[in-house]
């Protein structure tokens, strides 16, 4: 089976600095790589709405605002599908330990939300620890799915 | 775009109209605190519309949730109309359509605090 990571070209690489900013500036890269690409418009709604959360995560939970940690952003594509990796450089990050969102005792919880929406909106989900420190997330919307 | 929002009263209800994008960061820390004061101030029944929401992401649903408690606690309710699909759709996926009342329209969203 053809490996899909081989076969995507990189289109975008960016560090960025840690700030709100920098979220709203990976979420116009990210939905004009998905233009470019030919999603319509509900899944670049979609991905832009994944890669804010994430960023989001990476900003403020991971590089904690810090002005000395960026954010590495990559975006690759595919003929069917588009590839976001989002990297921060915090102190690492266990999945397990989150509470779950749509359990009824934390449905008034505040925050929480942000992985479970990236996981509704994106077709592949993986979070592993980056090479170098922190936590690095692949995102991957297919395009012309059944 | 940040969040703009605007307040008028329908009888004793308390509408506030939304507009824009209730992100992390001034859209969402906007919404907080007009609900806290609204609430502070001893009004008890909040309708929010969300008709010209163009954009919300999950810091802004929970500011959401954190007016809810907020007015709840406060011995009120907060309600809201005019949602669009989008929005629709993250209560579902939030599980919070369990949780908030949500009106198509405004005239039955106000009938139904008496």
């Amino acid at each position: 089976m053809p490996d899909p990571v081989s076969e995507e070209t990189l289109k975008e690489q960016r560090l960025l600095d840690s700030t709100l900013q920098s979220v709203d500036r990976a979420e116009e890269i990210a939905v004009a790589a998905a233009e470019e690409l030919g999603f319509d418009e509900e899944d670049r709604h979609q991905i832009g709405m994944a890669v804010r959360e994430c960023m989001v995560n990476a900003v403020v939970h991971g590089n904690r605002y810090s002005a000395h940690k960026k954010v590495h952003l990559t975006i690759r594509s595919a003929s069917n599908h588009l590839a976001i990796v989002i990297g921060d450089e915090g102190a690492g990050f266990d999945l397990n330990s989150l509470p779950d969102p749509l359990a009824q005792e934390n449905l008034l919880r505040q925050s929480g939300r942000g992985i479970l929406l990236i996981r509704a909106f994106m077709d592949e989900f993986d979070l592993h620890p980056r090479a170098g420190g922190g936590t690095e997330v692949r995102l991957v919307k297919h395009k012309n799915r059944q | 775009m940040s969040v703009k929002l605007n307040t008028r009263q329908v009888g004793d209800v308390t509408v506030i109209d939304a507009a824009g994008r209730i992100t992390l960061g001034e859209g969402a820390s906007s919404f907080r605190d007009l609900i806290r004061d609204l609430a502070a101030k001893g009004d008890k029944r909040l309708l929010l519309n969300l008709a010209e929401v163009s954009y919300i992401d999950s810091s802004g649903i929970g500011e959401l949730v954190s007016g809810f408690t907020t007015v709840t606690n406060h011995g009120g309710s907060l309600k809201l109309v005019g949602l669009s699909k989008r929005v629709k759709d993250l209560l579902q996926i939030t599980k919070l359509y369990t949780v908030f009342e949500a009106f198509d329209d405004e005239a039955d969203a106000i009938r139904s605090f008496a």
